[in-house]
């Protein structure tokens, strides 16, 4: 075994990279990149995943009903989804969020005011969504809604964001022959 | 064998095994008092060996660092305890906790205790930090243990927030829902940031285990780390700030003490104190536990957590871009460049930095009482800029708008004050200090017992 060197060998070959030095950084670099792959392996170890149970992604497909059991300008909740399927009175369907925008809270419909009223912050949407009392920043999420033979199913499995409500996103029932 | 020592083949077992223990304590009977020197010297090797007399006077410290590490241990004790009955799963979580009350001797007890330990704890912290701020206590050589004491006091604010979700009720599912809805509001990594926090996209068995996790494992461990190294360097600063008054020379230094019995003394004293009062509070009081959570109903109201209701009072006035990240990331840097500024005079063991000092606090903390509550009522009734002027975004008229008359009025104050008292900059950070945390008692004392069915401004007798 060789002896360490003395501080004063040290100091002379501080102006250039010795052998020692560079070993030195070499595994101080590679500390480092170990350390940021442990704390990359953390953050994918905890990043939230969708589970990918088979069927579970069916039971988010909900069949809501027939188009007839909805009368116009009625809001009908579905707890099961966590929506809210709106008639809106020109015949045409909504399914919204049941989620405040503003915080999160559970919005419940409020039948004589026709309008989903936040008990947490005071937020209030209308029968379209949109918001009509602040804090709340942007209108209600919405759900893509196919009717195929007169029958409501609404995909629960990705909220759609949206800014404010616009008749596009409406799905109208097809009109008789 | 010694002159001085015991012959061992003369000892019963018993005295053999307590000898083997306290080695120390078999020099008799020269050493006779060696029981009592023994536990001198274990409390020697955690508290400083003489004191600074000056430094003892309860009206320095109000005994308030001590008060949290006895509420940590408290806490320590307790959540053990905890952690045998409570599980983890929200099928089981709120079960677990009414098995605890109804079936478990002491069960009610021990959750209370740590209820009110917990809550107790937040307060002490704060009132800690402030007076260390007031004392001047976070110059140099004290300023890195300024940053240290701010992180415990953002652990412990965790543990509190992570624990509130722990009982699974109404109160703890919808608290939690806003607090961590709030985290959606983060420019570029709010959504990112909410669904790691939450472990999905709702509020479920993820979160639980998550919140879990930190509130038993994380921050406990962020303690024992952070709590020494905070002592330490009280240690390594000389003890504690020096009280002085405010004509008085900063390098007079008075008579050092022996730790044993004075220093130790008071803080046993502090420490019984401090227990029996959780120990009534405890007895008296059951920690709240509302009906089992359900993610279909939102309460009306529903509430932060007391030491959020700051916050959620300023979400109903600004923009929560402003609310909940602007001002408080501009609060937090300012609370870590506390001790770095360049101050005009030493002001370090004066209460409120000088006579002017205590003045300007003084008109600082009224200004603040008058102004917040006429500001929150005026915002409630009377200002309405999303109206007013209907053309602008909701970040302008909620947030820019208002950010700017608020700090227009900072502006104003400081500019008035400066200008009557000719202060040092030492005295004018101070009152500007003095003035938020005066109007952030405010919010929080409106945003808990003013605030009724759907968050509108009410009495508190009237819900």
């Amino acid at each position: 075994m060789e002896t360490m060197p003395t501080k004063t060998k040290e100091k002379k070959s501080e102006a250039e990279p010795t052998r020692r030095s560079f070993f030195n950084i070499l595994w101080i670099g590679l500390g480092l990149v170990a350390l940021a792959e442990f704390i990359a392996v953390a953050f994918a170890f905890l990043r939230p995943r969708k589970s990918k149970a088979p069927g579970e992604n069916t039971d988010l497909i909900i069949t809501a009903g027939a188009v007839e059991r909805f009368t116009p300008n009625s809001v009908t909740a579905f707890v099961r989804g966590k929506f809210y399927l709106a008639r809106l009175e020109d015949g045409g369907f909504l399914a919204l969020s049941r989620t405040c925008t503003h915080l999160g809270c559970t919005l419940p419909w409020m039948e004589k005011e026709m309008k989903f009223a936040c008990p947490c912050h005071g937020s209030a949407f209308d029968i379209t969504g949109n918001v009509i009392d602040a804090p709340a920043p942007r209108a209600l999420d919405i759900y893509p809604i196919t009717i195929e033979n007169k029958m409501i199913k609404v995909d629960t499995r990705k909220p759609i964001k949206r800014s404010a409500f616009r008749v596009e996103q409406v799905t109208y029932p097809k009109k008789k022959v | 064998m010694q002159e001085n020592s015991v012959m061992p083949d003369r000892l019963s077992l018993l005295q053999r095994i307590c000898y083997s223990i306290f080695p120390g304590t078999l020099q008799r009977p020269k050493y006779r008092e060696g029981y009592g020197s023994f536990f001198n010297t274990l409390v020697l090797h955690f508290r400083p060996r003489s004191v600074q007399e000056r430094t003892l006077r309860f009206t320095l410290t109000w005994g308030l660092g001590g008060m949290a590490v006895v509420l940590v241990c408290m806490l320590f004790a307790t959540g053990l305890m905890l952690k045998f009955i409570y599980q983890p799963v929200p099928d089981r979580a709120y079960e677990s906790i009414i098995h605890l009350q109804n079936n478990m001797l002491f069960g009610q007890l021990i959750r209370n205790i740590h209820h009110w330990s917990g809550n107790i704890l937040l307060i002490i912290v704060f009132f800690h930090f402030l007076r260390v701020f007031f004392t001047g206590a976070f110059h140099s050589p004290r300023q890195f243990n300024w940053i240290i004491g701010l992180a415990m006091f953002l652990a412990v604010l965790t543990s509190n927030i992570t624990g509130y979700l722990l009982p699974w009720d109404q109160l703890a599912f919808w608290a939690i829902t806003i607090c961590t809805g709030m985290l959606e509001y983060l420019p570029g990594i709010g959504n990112w940031l909410q669904k790691l926090v939450r472990g999905g996209s709702d509020i479920g068995a993820a979160t639980l285990s998550i919140f879990f996790a930190i509130h038993t494992a994380v921050i406990p461990a962020c303690l024992l780390i952070l709590m020494p190294f905070h002592f330490w360097r009280v240690r390594k600063a000389g003890g504690l700030v020096v009280p002085r008054a405010p004509d008085e020379d900063p390098s007079s230094r008075g008579d050092s003490v022996p730790s044993i019995p004075n220093l130790i003394l008071r803080e046993l004293v502090v420490a019984v104190m401090l227990i029996a009062v959780i120990m009534v509070a405890a007895v008296i009081f059951n920690a709240p536990l509302g009906a089992k959570a359900n993610p279909g109903l939102s309460p009306n109201p529903t509430k932060a957590p007391w030491y959020f209701a700051g916050i959620q009072e300023l979400l109903l006035h600004f923009h929560p871009l402003f609310a909940l990240f602007i001002i408080p990331v501009l609060m937090l840097i300012a609370l870590v460049s506390i001790p770095y500024f360049n101050y005009q005079t030493e002001t370090a063991g004066v209460w409120f930095a000088s006579h002017r000092g205590r003045r300007m606090a003084a008109v600082a903390a009224l200004v603040a009482i008058i102004f917040t509550p006429i500001g929150i009522v005026a915002d409630e009734f009377v200002i309405d800029f999303a109206a007013w002027m209907p053309g602008l975004s909701a970040v302008v008229s909620n947030g820019i708008l208002p950010a700017a008359f608020v700090l227009a009025g900072i502006i104003a104050f400081y500019w008035l004050v400066n200008k009557k008292y000719a202060a040092t900059n030492n005295e004018s950070i101070q009152s500007i200090f003095v003035l938020f945390v005066v109007a952030f008692i405010i919010l929080t004392i409106t945003g808990i017992w003013f605030r009724g069915r759907g968050m509108a401004l009410m009495w508190p007798w009237e819900y």
